[in-house]
């Protein structure tokens, strides 16, 4: 593979994880309270994807890489001071909603439509990446229906490894039940690979690539198209988080067994 | 183990790097970038590293995000409003005009606090005078509500911010003008200088060992060269602490006053009848050297907090239990209770203010903000004074920028530290100087200080001896003497060494203080507060901040201080009672314990023998 490849990363925000979401009824559906003030984080997901995309640039001469990134171009623009240091893109921004509430097939559809727009791309040399599911929504069928929108058939879900042939075929191991995994050969791009975790540690923040990507983080913001991926038309019947349950407590002289006791009793509610 | 030999340090020339992202910085790069570029993008400012394009200017922030950090301010804003003249502060989450401001003197109603008989003394007058007249609205059963703000105190017509929220305001605006980087995550190690010349800042290493040392992908932090160094990294930022070190102070400044801010941003109940705006400001409780504030913003949030400084003379500086005494005080209980903990964190002031003013320029480097001794210690304002030395520092650039001046100590003492001296900053720094001397003899004497400074415009003051930290901390044995015996103190240390836990809690256990009824909501426990209020960040492969110098002195230290305030629980006993240990994992960098440590470093009265380097990560609050 002399020429490498074009990746797309597909990947953008998700509320950092580890908060405390509060759903509300917003005037435009559901939506998260205060949520563009929550602090948020790239999608653990896509970033695994993005680090993975980084590496085979570096390994397969030639290839280039761009991140395209759905959500609210304010905190994108915040979200890039953070992973512009990591890895050399080229950002394309489709503004829009990035709760969680969003219907994964106008998320997918935006997200196509982007990608056919950018100049430049090669199909014949083009891998989609993106994570196996997003930690907001956790759909799981965005990046099948990114591939079924660009006519792409050969698609990996759930890819932990990608082992690239100097012809341009790649082998793919992909987590299947059982925790098993599933070797697959591809003849080459193009193709989908919604990645789980990959094998790759976060790369250290490098200041020059930080550098040399905001010269076109500025402009892909500034040129964000807007995009229709609420979920209009549909009426969320219950929109409920998995409530935390916060009840700690000191005790004394209390036995070990009564405590386990009442631990199982609270966690049956 | 990887060869360092293999990874060359890498190096870049940029014009000017900003070491820290805060209020102060803030300031100097809405200025500067205002000026670099004209409406139809034609460079003003040309940079001499490149040229042909605008200044290359950088900023490095060591938080992984800007505005990561939990932190109310109430502010006059006055250099915020000339910056932004149209400001409209519902564009920014979390502010509000100021509205409604108390100042609330609160007595003690368990009787655990340590007051002396003259307040004792105040404190019975004041709840007779409630019995015998209990319609006077501002005197209350435990609690006065002062009926008079003095003029410097008030902040009235200001603004109540989250810096957080502010800082990311900033920061977007920054970012969206292009003409500015600004990149968290990215710790400053140190300045680099070359003759007694800063001639830039070096990064830190990633991908190393907890000691420092290279370990898997290894990348030697990068020397980022530029023509000025801009250092806001604040009261306890590393390269300015190693700057004056390097430099030293200017002559009969020092910085011995500190204080950790533990705060929290909490929803108040739906009921609350608190209006946004309003400012609750507390002095009295649970001890009396223990200040609070209360800011409310709009959709029922509020910031809260109290101050611990170095002069309350105490072995036993818990802040967080004490945070939690002073929300349950029956005065702002009543607004609290049914509340739910948003948020929280802790930070280190500087609280020398212009006594603790460092040198302010040099060849090739500028001080600006809290660490440079800007904060006004009388009025209690920091963010509007760091800002405006921001600007002041940006106005001073620019006019050498402009005039192709290189930026050596005197160019930098002309064209920004002429700007600093001849403005409101200096005039009323000068007038605070001296107005917390009087706390270093007690608190009654501090607030007389402070008042008798602030009512002549600091023609007088109440006089005192400024000690170093260290020399303030009595032993367990002096603090609670009459109050626990010497063989119920040896108990609790050992139960507490043995338990590797602080041992505070069951300190202030014997000496009356009662359980805090956890609710789990806003009465949580320490380590619930970290879970809720956040989440520390500390990505591996960053070496220890933390560091304890001399094992032998932490062998010698009865107090271990460190342990007891350490916001985080990041500290605790090491073996054998020896070398405490750090977990850089729970720490939320506040900086308390540099300040804390009560065994002079070797060679150096004014420092501990704790050492607060640079470090990664820190506390990511949930809703800051």
């Amino acid at each position: 593979m002399s020429s490498g490849f074009h990746i797309v990363v597909c990947g953008s925000l998700v509320p950092d994880p580890l908060q405390t979401l509060e759903p509300i009824a917003g005037p435009a559906g559901p939506a998260l309270k205060n949520e563009m003030m929550l602090p948020s984080v790239l999608d653990p997901w896509a970033a695994h994807a993005l680090y993975e995309a980084a590496h085979l640039a570096k390994t397969a001469a030639g290839s280039k890489v761009w991140l395209v990134s759905l959500g609210p171009k304010a905190k994108l623009q915040q979200l890039m001071m953070t992973i512009a240091q990591k890895a050399p893109f080229e950002l394309v921004v489709v503004d829009g909603s990035a709760s969680g509430f969003t219907d994964p097939f106008e998320a997918a559809a935006a997200l196509a439509s982007a990608i056919e727009k950018i100049p430049g791309l090669d199909r014949s040399r083009l891998l989609v990446f993106g994570g196996c599911a997003s930690a907001s929504r956790d759909a799981s069928v965005t990046m099948q229906m990114i591939g079924e929108q660009l006519g792409i058939a050969d698609q990996f879900l759930g890819v932990d490894e990608l082992t690239v042939q100097p012809s341009g075929a790649f082998k793919v191991l992909e987590r299947i039940e059982g925790g098993q995994y599933q070797a697959s050969e591809c003849a080459g791009a193009p193709a989908v690979l919604a990645w789980a975790t990959g094998n790759l540690p976060e790369p250290p923040n490098n200041p020059q690539v930080g550098m040399a990507n905001m010269r076109g983080i500025m402009p892909a913001l500034q040129k964000a198209q807007p995009a229709k991926v609420g979920a209009e038309g549909v009426t969320f019947a219950k929109v409920e988080l998995p409530q935390q349950k916060r009840e700690t407590r000191i005790v004394k002289d209390v036995p070990v067994e009564e405590i386990a006791k009442e631990i199982i009793t609270w966690i049956k509610g | 183990m990887t060869d360092p030999m293999k990874h060359e340090r890498q190096s870049m020339d940029i014009d000017i790097v900003c070491v820290g992202f805060g209020p102060a910085v803030g300031g100097f790069l809405t200025t500067l970038s205002r000026a670099m570029v004209d409406a139809n993008g034609q460079t003003l400012l040309e940079s001499k590293t490149t040229p042909g394009l605008p200044l290359q200017v950088v900023c490095y922030e060591r938080a992984d995000d800007i505005g990561f950090g939990v932190s109310g301010v109430v502010t006059k804003g006055r250099s915020l409003r000339q910056t932004f003249p149209d400001l409209d502060l519902s564009q920014i989450p979390m502010a509000h005009r100021v509205e409604h401001e108390k100042v609330v003197y609160l007595m003690d109603p368990i009787g655990a606090s340590r007051r002396s008989w003259l307040l004792r003394i105040a404190d019975g007058c004041a709840r007779l005078a409630h019995k015998i007249l209990p319609f006077v609205p501002f005197i209350q059963e435990h609690a006065v509500e002062l009926p008079y703000i003095p003029p410097f105190m008030s902040k009235e017509e200001g603004m109540v911010l989250s810096i957080g929220q502010f800082n990311q305001w900033v920061g977007s605006q920054l970012m969206g003008s292009g003409t500015v980087q600004i990149w968290p995550g990215m710790p400053v190690n140190r300045a680099l200088t070359e003759n007694g010349k800063v001639v830039g800042v070096r990064l830190v290493d990633q991908g190393t060992d907890k000691s420092g040392k290279p370990d898997a992908g290894y990348m030697p932090g990068m020397d980022i060269r530029a023509q000025l160094t801009v250092l806001g990294d604040g009261p306890v930022g590393p390269v300015g602490r190693e700057l004056n070190d390097q430099f030293g102070m200017p002559d009969g400044n020092h910085q011995r006053d500190w204080a950790v801010g533990m705060k929290a941003v909490v929803e108040l109940p739906e009921d609350t009848p608190l209006k946004p705006g309003t400012v609750l400001h507390t002095f009295g409780y649970p001890e009396p050297e223990i200040f609070g504030f209360l800011y409310v913003y709009p959709n029922r949030l509020a910031s809260l907090g109290i101050f611990i400084p170095t002069w309350m003379d105490s072995p036993v500086r818990t802040s967080y239990r004490y945070l939690q005494y002073w929300m349950m005080h029956p005065y702002l209980w009543r607004y609290l209770k049914g509340g739910t903990l948003k948020s929280w964190g802790a930070k280190t002031l500087q609280e020398s203010g212009k006594r603790g003013e460092t040198i302010l320029a040099g060849d090739g480097y500028a001080r600006i903000g809290e660490g440079s001794g800007s904060t006004n210690v009388l009025t209690g304002s920091g963010v509007d004074e760091a800002w405006a030395t921001g600007v002041q520092l940006a106005e001073g650039v620019i006019e050498l920028a402009k005039a192709g001046k290189p930026f050596t100590k005197e160019n930098l003492d002309g064209a920004y530290v002429r700007r600093r001296r001849a403005s409101w900053v200096e005039k009323e720094g000068r007038i605070a100087k001296k107005s917390r001397d009087g706390f270093q003899t007690d608190f009654l004497a501090g607030l007389f200080g402070m008042g008798l400074t602030g009512m002549t415009g600091g023609l007088l003051n109440f006089p005192g001896t400024i000690k170093r930290p260290y020399e303030r901390v009595p032993s367990y044995e002096q603090y609670y003497r009459g109050k626990i015996s010497r063989d119920e103190l040896n108990r609790i240390k050992k139960e507490a060494r043995a338990a590797n836990v602080a041992v505070h809690d069951a300190l202030l256990d014997a000496s009356g203080w009662p359980k805090v009824p956890y609710d789990g909501k806003l009465l949580v426990s320490h380590q619930d507060a970290l879970l809720l209020g956040g989440k520390v960040q500390a990505a591996g492969g960053y070496a220890d901040h933390v560091l304890f110098l001399n094992p032998r002195l932490c062998e010698q230290c009865e107090t271990k201080l460190c342990i007891s305030m350490c916001s985080a629980q990041a500290i605790t006993h090491g073996e054998n009672d020896g070398v405490p240990q750090f977990d850089r994992e729970k720490c939320i960098h506040c900086g308390a314990c540099f300040w804390n440590c009560v065994k002079p470093r070797d060679g150096d009265p004014e420092q501990s023998n704790i050492d607060f380097r640079a470090g990664s990560g820190g506390l990511h609050s949930a809703e800051n």
